[in-house]
C-alpha cells in the first residue's frame, strides 16, 4: 500500500469524498427530472445562508457532535457502539424524571441536573451491553442493537401508561418547568439569532465535551488504557490492564455522552420527553465518527457536515418538488464515500504520491 | 554493457537507493547474484536488507538505481511485474489463507480462467512434479490450519515455484523453525540450486550463512560492505563486517554468587482448555542467579511465564520474597510489577508493546499509572518523553527519536526499549523469554550484557529461551522442561549440549 502525506489524508481524501458524492447526488436530482443547482442553492442559503438556518443547522450538529463522540469513545476500545440510539433516548427519559418531578430553582441547576441524569442514564445503558460482552461475550454490535430497541419498548410504555398528563391523547410527558436559553436567548448572540431558533447553549457543552474527550483519550492514564485495550486485549492484559473495566468503562463514557444529547432536544428544544426522542441522530453518529476519523476534533467538522445536510436537507422539502427522502439519499451518499469508499480515494491519490521512478 | 544470457547473473541491482523521509535506508546498492547460487545477504535488523528485497520484489519503488534480471533491465514496478520476471518471493510471515487446502492456497491469484476446476486438477499435476522434482513432498489436500510452521513453509516455496519463479528469496526463513525444520529446509534449498534455480537467503544469523550460502553479501546502515565467497570467510569477519567493530559473539560473565531465595515455586500445576500445561512445577531462584529454563518451544515455558507475570491463572504455590502470590486471577500484571516482578515477554509484538504506540508511550506501558509519568489526574508526557529519550540514549535505541511508533523501530531497537522499559524499574525478579528473538548480532552482545549485569545487581533472573546457546551461555543454572514439567536441572558450567538435548527430548538419566 503507497503512503499519502498525513495532510493530504486528513484534508484531501473527506474532501474529494464529499465531491464524488456531490456528483452522484446530482446524478440522481437529474435523473429523476429535479434541476440540482437549485436544490444546491436551496440547501446552501437555507442551511447557511441565514442566522435563521444556522440556528438549526448548529442545533443539529449539537446532537450529531454528543453522538459522534459517543462512537469515538467506544471505537478506541475497539468496541462498535450502535447503540447511540437508545443511549440518547434513555438519556431523555433520565432528564424527563429528573425535571418533571422536582422543583429546581433555577435553569443553571436544572441544567446541572440534567446533564447527571442523561449522563447517568445513558451509561448505564451502554455498560450493560458492556458487561455483557466483558463477561458473557456477548457481541456488542447485537446487544446494542437489541438495547436501542428495548429502549424504545420502554419509553413507550413510561410514555404511555407512567408519564402521560391525565387526560392528554398524546404519548408525550408534561412540559417541563424550566428549559435552557437558546441562542437567540442570550444577550450579545441575540443580535446574530434575531428570530427564535432551536439551537441552545447545549452547543457549548458539545464542544466543552469535545475537548474533554480528547484530554481524557491523549492525555490521561485512563484513556491510555482504553486505547491500549482497543489496540490489543491481551497486550494490555500484559500491561495490567483489567478487561471488563476498561471494557464497561468505555460503554459507560460512550453511553453518557450519547445520552447528553437529550439535553439539546429534549431539554432544550421540545422541552418534554415524546417518542422517538433521538430521531436517528444516534445512527448519524456513526457516520459523524466515520467521517471524524474517530478524533473528537474531526467529530465537531463532520457533524457540522451532517448538521448541514440536514437542515438543507429539510428545506428542500420545504420550497422544492424535490421530495425530503432526498436528503437521505445524500446522507447515504456521503456515508457512502466518506465511510465505505474511502479507501478506494486513497488509493486513487496514492497515483499522485508516487515517489520518483527509477531512473 | 551487453552480456549474453548465459554468463549474466540472474539479479544484478546498479546503485540503489531508497530513503523513507530523513532515513536512508539502501544507499547506492550494487550487487550481483549469480545464476544457480545461494546467494546470502546478512546484516543486522535495520541495515537495509528487507527493504532491498521489497524494491526486488516491486513492493517499493527506488528513488534510483536500475534492476537487471538475466541481464536485462527490468523495471519492476510492482510484484507482478516480480512475478514475471520469474522472481518469487516468501515472506518471513507467511501468507497463506490458513482454512483452504495447499492446492487451493497454491492457485491463489494464480487460477485461469472463472471457473476454479481445471485450475485445480491443473495445479494437482503441476504440484506433483513440483514434489518430484525439488523433493517437496506436500499432501495437496490437506488444510494449511493442521500443517506445522515448517511444511507451511514448504506450501510457500511451492507458491513461487509454481508461478514459475527461477529466483526465490527467503526472508529470515528459519526464525519460526525447529532445527530440524531448518535443516530439511536448507535440503530443499540445495536441492533448488541444483536444479538450476537461484536462491537469495536474507538472514541475520551467521551460522545459516555458512553452512548454506555460496555467497554472501553484507549489509550495514544502508550500505552493503562486502561481498565475499563464504568458503573464505568466517563468522567472526562477517559478524564484524555487519556491527562494523568487533564482537564478542560469547557471553562474559564471573560466577554466579546466589544469596537469599527471591522465588518459590511448588507444584504449580495450569490446565488450559481441558488440557494440563503445567504438570506441578517447582524451582528455587534466589538473587544474583540467572535460572535458564531450556527446551523446545511448547512444553510450559510460556505458561509457567505467564502465570509469574500475573496475566494466568493456576494451581499451587508462588512466594515471591517470603510473600504468597495470588494465582487465582484476583492479582494481575500491575500488582506483579509493584511486587518487584518484571517481565520482558517471548512475544513482544503480541504481548510487550502496541505497536502502533510511539516508543514514549510504550515506554509507560504497564508503569503507565506510576506516581513519576502523573501529573494530577494526567499523563505527563513531557516526564515520559525526557525519561524515553534517557533510556534510548543509555540502551543506544537507534533511531533516539521517542515520537516515532514503535513499529517503525527493527526488531532488535523495539526489544531494547522493553528491556530497558523492565530492566530500569529495578525488579527483584525479573522474567525474560526469548530475549534475543528477531535481534540483530550488536543487539544480542548489548541485551545480554544488560541481564548479567542485573544479576550482578544482586537480581533473580528467569530467562526462557529455545535458542540452546542462549540459555548456557547466560544461565547459572539450567533447568529443562519438558511436556509441562522439569525434567531436570543442572549447572551452566558443567552440563553439555548433549545431557540438556536428551532431557528436552524426555528422556531422564534414571530411564
Amino acid at each position: 500500500m503507497r503512503q499519502i502525506p498525513r495532510w493530504a489524508d486528513v484534508v484531501l481524501v473527506p474532501l474529494i469524498s464529499l465531491v464524488l458524492a456531490a456528483i452522484c447526488a446530482t446524478l440522481v436530482i437529474l435523473a429523476i427530472g429535479q434541476d440540482p443547482w437549485e436544490a444546491i442553492t436551496t440547501m446552501v442559503t437555507g442551511a447557511l445562508g441565514s442566522a435563521y438556518g444556522w440556528g438549526y443547522t448548529l442545533y443539529y450538529t449539537t446532537s450529531f457532535i454528543f453522538t459522534g463522540l459517543a462512537v469515538t469513545m467506544a471505537f478506541h476500545a475497539g468496541l462498535f457502539n450502535i447503540g447511540g440510539e437508545g443511549q440518547a433516548q434513555l438519556g431523555g427519559l433520565g432528564i424527563a424524571l429528573a425535571l418533571l418531578f422536582i422543583p429546581w430553582p433555577h435553569w443553571t441547576v436544572a441544567l446541572l441536573a440534567a446533564i447527571i441524569a442523561s449522563a447517568a442514564s445513558g451509561a448505564l445503558w451502554g455498560a450493560i451491553p458492556g458487561w455483557l460482552q466483558a463477561k458473557r461475550g456477548s457481541h456488542i454490535v447485537i446487544t446494542t442493537i437489541m438495547f436501542n430497541y428495548i429502549a424504545y419498548a420502554l419509553i413507550v410504555w413510561m410514555l404511555v401508561d407512567v408519564l402521560r398528563p391525565a387526560g392528554q391523547a398524546e404519548p408525550a410527558t408534561a412540559r417541563f418547568g424550566l428549559g435552557i436559553p437558546a441562542l437567540s436567548d442570550i444577550p450579545g448572540l441575540n443580535l446574530v439569532f434575531t428570530d427564535a431558533v432551536p439551537a441552545n447553549i447545549s452547543l457549548f457543552l458539545a464542544l466543552i465535551a469535545c475537548v474533554g474527550v480528547w484530554a481524557l483519550l491523549w492525555r490521561t492514564p485512563l484513556g491510555y488504557e482504553i486505547r491500549a485495550f482497543g489496540k490489543s486485549e491481551p497486550a494490555a492484559r500484559y500491561a495490567g490492564i483489567r478487561p471488563v473495566r476498561t471494557v464497561m468503562i468505555a460503554m459507560a463514557l460512550s453511553g453518557a455522552l450519547a445520552g447528553m444529547m437529550s439535553i439539546n432536544n429534549v431539554m432544550g428544544e421540545s422541552g418534554r420527553l415524546l417518542q422517538n426522542s433521538s430521531e436517528g441522530a444516534g445512527f448519524i453518529g456513526i457516520a459523524v465518527a466515520l467521517m471524524g476519523r474517530n478524533h473528537p476534533f474531526g467529530v465537531v467538522l463532520s457533524a457540522l457536515l451532517f448538521g448541514f445536510l440536514y437542515q438543507g436537507g429539510a428545506e428542500l422539502g420545504l420550497w422544492t418538488s424535490i421530495p425530503i427522502d432526498l436528503r437521505v439519499v445524500v446522507q447515504g451518499l456521503v456515508i457512502l464515500f466518506t465511510g465505505a469508499l474511502d479507501h478506494m480515494v486513497r488509493m486513487m491519490l496514492g497515483v499522485f504520491f508516487r515517489p520518483r521512478k527509477v531512473a | 554493457m551487453l552480456q549474453s544470457p548465459n554468463t549474466a547473473p540472474a539479479i544484478e541491482l546498479r546503485g540503489i537507493s531508497k530513503a523513507f523521509g530523513p532515513v536512508q535506508a539502501n544507499k547506492d546498492i550494487s550487487i550481483r547474484v549469480a545464476k544457480g547460487s545461494i546467494h546470502g545477504i546478512i546484516g543486522e535488523n535495520g541495515a537495509g536488507k528487507s527493504t532491498l528485497m521489497s524494491i526486488l520484489y516491486g513492493f517499493y519503488r527506488a528513488d534510483s538505481g536500475e534492476i537487471l534480471v538475466d541481464g536485462r533491465e527490468t523495471p519492476i514496478p510492482d510484484s507482478q511485474s516480480a512475478i514475471r520476471a520469474g522472481i518469487g518471493m516468501v515472506f518471513q510471515h507467511f501468507k497463506l489463507v490458513q482454512n483452504f487446502t495447499v492446492l487451493e492456497n497454491v492457485i491463489l491469484g494464480a487460477e485461469d480462467g472463472g471457473l476454479l476446476r481445471p485450475s485445480l486438477s491443473k495445479a494437482r499435476k503441476e504440484l506433483a512434479r513440483l514434489s518430484r522434482d525439488y523433493g517437496l513432498e506436500v499432501n495437496p489436500d490437506a488444510r494449511i490450519e493442521d500443517l506445522s510452521v515448517g511444511y507451511q513453509q514448504r506450501v510457500e516455496i511451492l507458491k513461487a515455484l509454481y508461478r514459475q519463479a527461477d529466483i526465490l528469496i527467503l526472508d529470515e526463513p528459519t526464525g519460526v523453525l525447529t532445527p530440524a525444520e531448518a535443516d530439511h529446509l536448507f535440503r530443499i534449498l540445495r536441492g533448488l540450486r541444483d536444479q538450476g534455480k537461484t536462491v537469495i537467503l536474507i538472514t541475520h544469523k551467521l551460522r545459516e550463512i555458512m553452512e548454506i550460502t555460496d555467497t554472501v553479501s553484507v549489509m550495514r546502515r544502508g550500505e552493503m560492505v562486502a561481498t565475499v565467497t563464504t568458503r573464505d570467510t568466517s563468522p567472526a569477519e562477517l559478524a564484524e563486517l555487519m556491527v562494523g567493530r568487533k564482537v564478542l559473539l560469547r557471553v562474559d560473565k564471573t560466577p554466579a554468587t546466589p544469596g537469599e531465595v527471591v522465588l518459590e515455586v511448588e507444584d504449580l500445576r495450569v490446565t488450559h482448555n481441558g488440557v494440563e500445561r503445567l504438570k506441578g512445577v517447582s524451582l528455587t531462584l534466589r538473587r544474583g542467579e540467572i535460572l535458564g529454563i531450556a527446551g523446545v518451544a511448547g512444553n510450559g515455558q510460556s505458561e509457567l511465564m505467564e502465570v509469574l507475570a500475573g496475566i494466568a491463572t493456576a494451581t499451587g504455590q508462588v512466594r515471591l520474597l517470603g510473600r504468597d502470590l495470588n494465582l487465582a486471577g484476583h492479582e494481575d500484571g500491575r500488582d506483579r510489577r509493584r511486587a518487584g516482578v518484571g517481565h520482558v515477554p517471548e512475544d513482544r509484538h503480541h504481548l510487550g508493546c502496541i505497536m502502533d504506540f510511539a516508543a514514549w508511550e510504550n515506554v509507560a506501558f504497564g508503569y503507565h499509572r506510576e506516581d513519576d509519568y502523573r501529573r494530577g489526574p494526567f499523563t505527563d508526557q513531557a516526564a515520559l518523553k525526557a525519561d524515553t529519550a534517557a533510556k534510548m540514549q543509555r540502551f543506544d535505541v537507534r533511531p533516539p527519536l521517542p515520537d516515532l511508533a514503535i513499529k517503525h523501530f527493527s526488531g532488535g531497537n523495539q526489544q531494547k526499549i522493553i528491556v530497558a522499559r523492565e530492566i530500569e524499574r529495578n525488579p527483584d525478579l525479573l522474567l525474560i523469554g526469548q530475549p534475543t528473538r528477531g535481534v540483530d548480532i550488536g543487539a544480542i552482545e548489548f541485551i545480554h550484557k544488560q541481564i548479567v549485569a542485573l544479576r550482578d545487581q544482586g537480581k533473580a533472573i528467569l530467562l526462557v529461551s529455545v535458542e540452546l546457546d542462549e540459555v548456557m551461555s547466560l544461565s547459572d543454572r539450567v533447568a529443562v522442561m519438558f511436556d509441562g514439567r522439569i525434567m531436570g536441572t543442572r549447572d551452566a558450567a558443567t552440563t553439555n549440549e548433549r545431557e540438556l538435548g536428551l532431557l528436552m527430548a524426555g528422556v531422564t538419566e534414571t530411564a
